[in-house]
């Protein structure tokens, strides 16, 4: 599974390093490092979307508050 | 508000803006030839003896915006006829010698080269005289000048001299690409070779960033320039123009800190790669010191291989106040990242071309870098960075950097280097005073400029080298 943070400047001033740092440790948290492959990404084009994390190529709205449920739900439940 | 520092940027702007909007039309081949007539219309001359030769030399202008001479390898080219053979005879006593009697002029000199006429006025004898100044030094009158060419005053690698013709010739192995010669030329007589029409070219072909995406790398130093606006606005601007996306180069500052002071603390001993004249400089001046040089791709490079590798449909333009940039983004170990470069004379002649009043647009936002990322853009930046980076990866050196500010600083500490003398461990090599934001590519250079950066730097969200390079996997 690819899934890939925009960190581009419009993220990035909403948060999307916290939300990086959280899927990196709820990745390895969950023993998940060969079956995801976490990525980052300048720009999707959706900047009044972000921050915006695509699940193999289809796009999410994370918060920094979000993204462990966004895990749980798009991520871990996916796999 | 005024946009340049001299007259002469404002005449080569005033060359690239017309080349570009002709460009962004698809007429450019059609009304090439009228361009020079655009630019200075009529029959009365502005700027030389008559608005033929003025025009003549605007046709040289429009070659060299459109890329310059293919067959000189060196982005820095003479226009020959612009070149007005300036004076260059070396130290000459002018009408302001009073006849004095003291004669300090002749005391201080060691050559013997100086001697009275019947009313006590000095004379140079030029066989004797080795260019020593002191007799200018001493004259109480100022009446010993040195007659200097600008380009050969601004060129402290000593690239430039004078050719059969009496015009400016640029030694290729010594240049630099530094562009101190550009900048200072009051008749515009060297300038540096655009890509603009590769950049309006890569956009257009772009489809709307839906072929491929066209990524602007934006130098800190922009934090010093386009004063009449907003940041935000210029990177509006940008976007305005068709770039998918604006970056700050600074994030790649923030990379190359990191592995730099890594490096640093592996060899105990480094020069800087950061500056592609400093480099350049070593390569032809101290090849003996090049195995010190940082292994470290410069900021620009780095990230632009950063996004070649995470986005294989992109492109990347860095826009910056360098014109050694343009040089370096030729060498075999960058081309493959780097498509094209920009300076901010040039960004401003792209704005106007497609009649894009930044003034008015709304801000956007740049934020991918540190404070230490973006303090590159000056002279010592570079050095606190290395130490952030070896204080942040808890690394046990003890740094002993010497900052080198401006191509002859470099050059008293490459020399020391080179004969075992230099109290140092790191040495941060800017080819330009003051640093990036002394550049030839800028559009004015101002005394705030250095404060402009370190507010820049410290307005950055992340405030840690290891945040800003957190977000990347690499």
């Amino acid at each position: 599974m690819k899934v890939t943070v925009c960190i581009g400047s419009s993220c990035h001033i909403k948060g999307s390093r916290q939300v990086v740092e959280q899927l990196q440790r709820l990745v390895a948290e969950n023993g998940l490092d060969d079956k995801v492959e976490l990525g980052g990404t300048f720009c999707m084009g959706l900047c009044r979307q972000g921050i915006c994390v695509t699940v193999d190529g289809e796009v999410f709205s994370v918060t920094p508050e979000t993204a462990e449920t966004f895990f749980q739900e798009k991520i871990k439940a996916r796999l | 508000m005024r946009k340049f520092d001299t007259k002469v940027q404002h005449l080569k702007y005033k060359v690239l803006r017309e080349v570009a909007r002709q460009a962004w039309n698809d007429t450019l081949l059609q009304n090439i030839v009228d361009i020079p007539k655009t630019i200075v219309p009529g029959k009365t001359p502005t700027m030389r003896c008559c608005v033929y030769k003025e025009r003549a030399i605007l046709a040289e202008r429009v070659k060299i915006a459109m890329g310059g001479n293919k067959d000189n390898p060196n982005v820095i080219e003479v226009i020959d006829i612009a070149c007005d053979e300036c004076p260059a005879a070396g130290y000459e006593v002018t009408d302001s010698c009073r006849g004095c009697l003291a004669h300090r002029c002749e005391d201080v000199c060691k050559r013997g080269a100086i001697s009275f006429d019947y009313n006590h006025v000095a004379h140079i004898d030029k066989s004797k005289c080795v260019e020593c100044g002191q007799c200018a030094k001493v004259c109480p009158y100022s009446a010993i000048v040195n007659r200097k060419r600008p380009c050969q005053k601004a060129c402290k690698v000593k690239a430039i001299s004078i050719n059969d013709d009496n015009a400016a010739a640029v030694d290729n192995s010594k240049c630099i690409q530094c562009g101190a010669c550009v900048y200072q030329c009051p008749f515009g007589a060297i300038t540096d070779k655009s890509f603009i029409l590769n950049v309006i070219d890569l956009i257009k072909k772009s489809g709307n960033n839906t072929k491929y995406k066209v990524y602007a790398l934006v130098a800190p130093s922009v934090s010093s320039q386009f004063t009449y606006a907003k940041l935000g606005q210029v990177v509006s601007g940008l976007k305005e123009l068709g770039f998918f996306t604006v970056i700050e180069a600074a994030l790649g500052a923030d990379m190359v800190a990191q592995a730099e002071s890594r490096e640093l603390f592996e060899k105990g001993f480094l020069t800087s790669s950061c500056c592609p004249a400093f480099v350049q400089y070593i390569k032809s001046a101290f090849p003996d010191l090049l195995p010190y040089v940082s292994h470290n791709l410069s900021p620009m490079a780095t990230l632009a291989k950063y996004i070649k590798e995470t986005d294989e449909n992109s492109k990347v333009v860095f826009i910056g106040p360098c014109t050694a940039k343009k040089a370096e983004v030729q060498l075999e170990t960058v081309k493959p990242y780097v498509d094209a470069v920009l300076t901010f004379e040039e960004l401003q002649a792209l704005y106007d071309s497609r009649d894009i009043d930044i003034t008015v647009l709304s801000e956007d936002v740049l934020e991918n870098a540190s404070y230490f990322g973006r303090i590159f853009a000056r002279s010592g930046g570079l050095c606190d960075a290395v130490a952030q980076g070896l204080k942040e990866q808890n690394l046990d050196f003890a740094l002993k950097a010497a900052a080198c500010d401006g191509i002859e600083e470099c050059r008293t500490a490459l020399l020391k280097k080179s004969k075992n003398v230099l109290d140092a461990n790191f040495i941060e090599g800017m080819a330009c005073v003051g640093g990036c934001i002394g550049g030839a590519g800028c559009l004015t250079h101002g005394e705030k400029n250095k404060s402009d950066v370190d507010k820049y730097g410290r307005e950055a969200l992340e405030k840690t080298i290891g945040d800003a390079v957190s977000i990347l996997k690499y």
